[in-house]
């Protein structure tokens, strides 16, 4: 064995170190929260028999309460998932283009973009919803409100993403040939983050439709609502087709989506 | 793709009506959706001055009960940690039945099921059937996420092993290793990186619902949240708010760096 030879390591110590105390630090915030959350142990025993009297009490599936009441709430759920998307598109697209590097120049306004997006995004639309009912009243206009902004976050930032990324190439000389900034935009970015555009859109009304199927549990419109009163009353039958139509629902735009992704892009 | 390409640029001159009839389409549909919504301009207006007053009454917040706050906050961290450990080690092996390259057909079926039950639900509906089950309180809200986790880590994680390169399965297979062997040093090198990054991103995506599910009572700050609402508490509202928000981007930090440095 020679002495000199020298063994080459995966990691620097430097490396090492800090892995090691993410490590340390991870279990660590496990270990406390495991011991110092609150669970109560005799609640955990009654539990086989809560969900045996949860499934007896959901079976027989009252399927005659869709027609009446699961139905129309069903569609609002859906026109609050759509026009909140578009309504979202709206705003975040002028936010999208400020916060957007290569278009918009000064550094002020994008980190005023920046901040509009992070604050959006940390807000839960739940939260947003619980504001606008605050402010436009109980209804799906809240709803459709919370979804939209609860969204410009995303869209926004994902849109930026892909101006940023768009090929100088052809605004150049577009540019060179003299074009006005309006036509930079539809000639020159909007042929090149179309794809992107539709994929981003499409990729968060499907969100949209699993969170707005939420937000009638604070009184913001749509099939919440109608599960927030099933639940109240302890209809847990009417919650099983609550539940059914909220999984066919999801499930559908989910294959809505992949489709048009496909036809689209 | 080249003649796509082509015929697209044929197209460019002449007006294209089925997107024209689709743009007409859109704009008659956000009419007609927008009526169902019945806003008036009256209501808008009278929602504005809402808005104005709401606004008014969340400033200065009020800090009276910041212990309130501080242990309710620690109790919806815990929820989030808890759940996303006992998600991540549930989602391995949900996600390695469900990929299609390594399981026969009436493993992945079942596994693909489930995993979309588990992410069709929002965390909260999915917490208020565990809250029957259960009861009040945190473990409600472990257990809704930890469905939650399974559904998203799941499901990338199974599209992940769907694009591994098949060789070095193969070539461990090859060399003789029980199926436990192949999945360790044939499988999971290859898709560990991105396995780290789905982790810290449900750790996120669970930090920011662990603040909500307290709506429906399953632990955390949802509840007082929700409580002061209905009390119209607006100004302990805001400090909530402001500390959820606090909390949320320190975590999105930190998930960031935590990524930077296992990837």
């Amino acid at each position: 064995m020679i002495a000199s030879q020298e063994q080459w390591v995966r990691f620097t110590p430097r490396q090492r170190l800090v892995r090691f105390s993410w490590y340390f630090g991870i279990v660590a915030a496990l270990v406390f929260s495991a011991r110092n959350v609150e669970i109560i142990p005799e609640f955990l025993y009654d539990a086989p028999e809560q969900v045996a009297d949860l499934v007896s009490r959901m079976w027989p599936v009252a399927w005659d309460y869709y027609p009446t009441s699961v139905h129309a709430v069903m569609i609002e759920t859906l026109h609050i998932a759509t026009l909140g998307t578009i309504i979202t598109i709206l705003l975040a697209v002028p936010v999208g283009f400020l916060a957007a590097r290569n278009i918009t120049r000064s550094t002020t306004l994008n980190y005023l973009a920046k901040l509009i997006l992070v604050s959006s995004r940390s807000v839960n639309s739940m939260v947003w919803a619980l504001l606008f009912v605050a402010v436009f009243g109980p209804g799906a206009m809240a709803g459709t409100m919370a979804i939209a902004f609860r969204s410009i976050g995303f869209v926004g930032k994902l849109l930026a993403e892909a101006l940023e990324e768009a090929h100088p190439g052809p605004i150049e000389a577009l540019q060179a040939a003299g074009a006005p900034w309006i036509s930079t935009v539809t000639k020159g970015y909007w042929p090149q983050i179309q794809p992107a555009f539709w994929s981003i859109a499409l990729f968060r009304w499907d969100i949209n439709v699993r969170e707005s199927a939420v937000l009638g549990l604070v009184g913001a419109g749509g099939i919440g609502t109608a599960l927030d009163a099933s639940m109240s009353l302890f209809d847990w039958d009417r919650v099983a087709v609550i539940l059914i139509s909220i999984f066919t629902v999801v499930m559908l735009a989910e294959v809505v989506v992949t489709q048009l992704r496909k036809r689209i892009i | 793709m080249s003649e796509a390409r082509s015929g697209r640029m044929v197209a460019l001159g002449r007006p294209n009506w089925l997107v024209r009839a689709g743009w007409v389409a859109l704009g008659v549909y956000v009419v007609y959706a927008g009526s169902l919504l019945n806003v008036t301009w009256d209501r808008f207006v009278i929602g504005l001055a809402h808005g104005a007053e709401f606004i008014g009454r969340m400033f200065p917040p009020n800090v009276s009960r910041l212990e309130l706050l501080f242990s309710d906050m620690t109790e919806s961290l815990e929820i989030a940690i808890i759940a996303t450990f006992f998600g991540v080690i549930l989602s391995l092996p949900v996600g390695l039945l469900a990929a299609r390259n390594l399981m026969p057909v009436w493993v992945t079926w079942p596994a693909r099921l489930f995993i979309a039950v588990c992410r069709s639900f929002h965390p909260v509906i999915v917490a208020i059937l565990f809250v029957k089950a259960v009861g009040f309180g945190a473990l409600a809200g472990i257990l809704a996420l930890i469905v939650a986790s399974i559904g998203f880590i799941g499901k990338l994680f199974a599209e992940a092993i769907e694009e591994i390169s098949l060789k070095q399965v193969e070539a461990v297979r090859a060399s003789g290793a029980p199926f436990m062997n192949v999945i360790t040093f044939g499988v999971l090198p290859q898709v560990l990186a991105r396995f780290i990054g789905f982790c810290t991103y449900q750790l996120d995506s669970n930090l920011r619902n662990s603040t909500m599910v307290g709506i429906v009572g399953a632990g955390g700050i949802g509840g007082t949240l929700f409580a002061a609402f209905q009390r119209f508490d607006y100004d302990f509202v805001c400090t909530i708010l402001i500390a959820i928000i606090a909390v949320i981007m320190v975590a999105e930090v930190g998930t960031q760096r935590l990524r930077q440095v296992f990837q």
